[in-house]
């Protein structure tokens, strides 16, 4: 059986992802305001013998070419290869909704219609006859709820139904004026025999709404001569009749009739009380005055409570590696072998593990922002400020998904049409600090501020990042990416209450991709940098301080040459020579080699920072001291002002590789990386540079 | 002829007039937002830099930039 392939489309807000997860049951992240989906999404599954391929297109409002997410759904939809189109509709807002459908008719596939939301409609009091639109539109109309997952079977059965049955050609019929021109203009490709894989109705349709490639197309055809002339006629007669030369205003206006047209005769509203909900918290989350100061609160009660909440089990991780440690010690004696797992490896991923509750929460606290519609609010609060910095209401999306990782921040930055507006957002993505720089803050605020003022501390470097990058979206717009400004035109999605099974798919499965991470890329970098701080091997030299600690005379000074032997032969380990060799660039900061490595590493990922900071400094402590947490032996080894800057270094440095390598794709090209790379760098050394002297001064 | 941006939070007007090039027309018109449509302004941000209207069922957020170049009968 061949497999049958579907492409899920709608505008954004209607629930699409959500469908596909009462489909197939998959894990695809839900987002209320546009621009969730940036890439399209495959899930498979078979149901009634037939493998399905789902394709989850991005959002979008129209098939035109606005934004680059809805080039993306426009280009699947007229080159790809599909079987079959749901179009999914919020049955809430079916007028505007249906817009998009008559576009979609017009590629003349087949397609179904879901009614998504009708338990909703339902609330409201609307009435939708599906069998009266079913016939106004040509194709199957279901009604379904992705969320109480009712109607769901019977979409797929339709689905399967409608793709086994030849097409059938769907009805959307234009006003008298624009029928007659199609009707002309396909009558002389009839008469010409003019063959193509589209019919002539399609074609001629195609050439009237000034459709770039079907004119590219058509214009290398030696019919051209002779069509070009009745399409100059049919055109004018167009604009004699819609008094505009706008070719979209026209097929808009047509649209828009007919879809009116269609609710007119569908629906049937009981009790209209649509939105009056929404409109009431609207009232209080964007009052002019108040708006402001509550998304503040909002966004200071996330990062307490990811300190606060998040320590407690914290705690208890960070005692179970330690014991995990010291037994796998116990177990494989004090050798290379014990060492290589006590002090390479469990050190080093526990180090990670440890943030696992605060990861958790932030990414809690950013879903909810998401699903629940108050990001769109946020953006239309803010967009007058933005504005002033250069940058776009809608960047305020990109920026705050950067808070939990930059990669798909750098992907949803595509909502913005305008190409420098997205450049300078791009830029300025990673001074948003990402989930994964989160161990780094916690562990030093933890250390060096202690527990009451961690979560302030913590609140304040998330501020200060975002605002610095703000200052450097700022100098971009000013002296590199000039140029005029994108519209702000966005829709406020209704408010929804997330379901909390969607909440769930998407905390878990952060939680396990993270975990998927500690267990193999973070565990091979432990293992590479405990090597690398072993080798090479100098027998002579720990011979001798062997001699030494025997010949000792009492305890105090056998610990203290156990400690200088550690040390020393660190020091002249091969991540000590690289260390030692590249510390002059950070020693104005106040860098040991020690952060100098663990920042270098942190360029592969953001939390191999930490554990490499993990094993440095476990094999760096002495013996008596092994059992000793890893923020008692910071406390004990940095001071103060150096944290400072390194945290100040950490806030502002280039993003993981990852990051980078969806930059680059973003941006368009390596020289954007490059530019990155200098101006981080730049931004990330003199602040450090700044925030070390300032707290020398003061301490 | 006013223009959107001169409207007060709860006033209602019907779209006269659209002055914008293709895209953000185009962008306009798929949100429902076009000639002949009915339009109540909600509310206002602080600096009366954007400003939030509901046009049909659809709650649409707009800078005052955009909105002056639409053109409006109060109603």
């Amino acid at each position: 059986m061949n497999e049958l392939i579907i492409a899920l489309v709608g505008q954004p807000n209607v629930g699409k992802s959500m469908l596909i997860n009462s489909i197939a049951d998959a894990r695809l992240k839900v987002g209320n305001f546009s621009g969730v989906t940036v890439e399209k999404a495959e899930v498979n599954f078979s149901a009634q013998g037939h493998s399905i391929k789902i394709v989850d297109l991005p959002g979008t409002y129209s098939l035109n070419d606005y934004t680059q997410d809805e080039r993306v759904t426009k280009d699947f939809l007229q080159n790809e290869h599909y079987d079959l189109i749901i179009n999914v509709v919020d049955a809430t807002n079916l007028e505007r909704n249906l817009y998009l459908t008559t576009q979609l008719l017009e590629l003349g596939k087949k397609m179904i219609v879901a009614l998504n939301m009708m338990d909703e409609a339902h609330k409201e009091g609307q009435c939708i006859d599906h069998e009266q639109l079913s016939s106004i539109l040509g194709v199957p109309c279901v009604k379904v709820s992705a969320a109480t997952k009712r109607g769901i079977g019977k979409l797929l059965n339709r689905a399967i139904d409608v793709s086994l049955f030849p097409l059938e050609k769907s009805k959307l019929i234009y006003s008298d004026v624009v029928e007659e021109e199609i009707g002309k203009l396909a009558s002389f490709l009839d008469r010409k025999h003019y063959a193509s894989r589209l019919s002539s109705r399609e074609i001629a349709l195609r050439l009237l709404q000034e459709d770039t490639a079907t004119y590219r197309k058509m214009h290398e055809e030696p019919i051209w001569v002779e069509l070009s002339s009745f399409l100059k006629e049919a055109l004018e007669h167009l604009y004699v009749h819609y008094e505009t030369k706008d070719v979209a205003e026209i097929f808009a206006e047509e649209r828009a009739a007919f879809a009116k047209g269609a609710v007119v005769e569908t629906l049937s509203c009981k009790k209209c009380t649509s939105q009056t909900l929404t409109q009431k918290i609207d009232a209080v989350l964007i009052h002019p005055v108040y708006g402001i100061p509550i998304f503040f609160f909002l966004m200071w009660s996330l990062f307490q409570l990811t300190f606060t909440l998040g320590s407690i089990p914290m705690d208890w991780i960070d005692a179970f590696f330690v014991a995990l440690g010291n037994y796998a010690k116990t177990v494989f004696g004090e050798g290379e072998l014990g060492s290589i797992i006590a002090d390479g490896a469990i050190s080093g991923v526990g180090a990670v593990v440890m943030f696992l509750p605060n990861i958790v929460i932030l990414f809690l606290g950013i879903a909810l922002l998401e699903t629940t519609g108050y990001m769109a609010r946020v953006a239309f609060l803010l967009d007058g400020f933005f504005h002033r910095f250069g940058l776009h209401g809608k960047s305020f999306i990109p920026l705050v998904t950067g808070f939990g990782c930059s990669v798909p921040a750098y992907m949803s930055a595509r909502t913005l049409k305008n190409d420098k507006d997205r450049l300078i957002t791009l830029f300025i993505i990673g001074f948003m600090s990402c989930g994964a720089k989160l161990p780094v803050y916690v562990l030093f605020a933890g250390a060096f501020f202690g527990q009451e003022h961690a979560g302030n501390a913590l609140f304040a470097i998330y501020l200060a990042g975002a605002f610095i990058g703000l200052l450097a979206a700022k100098f971009l717009k000013r002296f590199v990416f000039k140029g005029a400004d994108e519209p702000f035109v966005m829709e406020m999605p209704k408010y929804r209450l997330p379901s909390l099974k969607l909440i769930w798919h998407t905390v878990v499965s952060k939680a396990i991709m993270y975990l998927q991470k500690a267990g193999t890329f973070i565990l091979a970098a432990s293992l590479l940098i405990w090597f690398a701080s072993n080798y090479p091997k100098y027998p002579d030299l720990e011979a001798s301080f062997d001699q030494k600690i025997e010949q000792a005379s009492d305890e105090a000074l056998k610990v203290e040459y156990e400690n200088e032997k550690s040390k020393v032969l660190l020091e002249k380990s091969f991540l000590g020579k690289i260390g030692k060799s590249t510390d002059w660039l950070f020693t104005p900061l106040g860098f040991d080699w020690k952060m100098t490595v663990a920042l270098e590493s942190g360029l592969a990922a953001k939390e191999v920072v930490v554990s490499t900071l993990g094993v440095l400094y476990a094999l760096g402590s002495g013996v008596d001291e092994g059992n000793e947490s890893l923020i008692a032996e910071l406390q004990k080894q940095i001071p103060l002002a150096s944290a400072v800057s390194f945290m100040i270094f950490v806030m502002f440095y280039l993003p993981c590789l990852a990051a980078s390598i969806v930059f680059t794709k973003e941006s368009g090209g390596y020289k954007y990386l490059a530019y990155l790379f200098v101006f981080t760098t730049i931004i990330a050394w003199v602040l450090a540079f700044i925030g070390y002297r300032v707290t020398l001064l003061f301490s | 002829m006013k223009a959107l941006s001169d409207l007060n939070a709860g006033e209602k007007g019907k779209v006269k007039k659209i002055d914008a090039e293709g895209e953000l027309k185009q962008r306009l018109f798929s949100l429902g937002l076009r000639k002949g449509s009915l339009l109540e302004v909600k509310a206002m941000s602080m600096a009366k830099s954007t400003m939030e209207i509901e046009v049909g069922t659809t709650l649409l957020a707009l800078r005052f930039e955009e909105a002056k170049r639409i053109g409006i009968e109060t109603l």
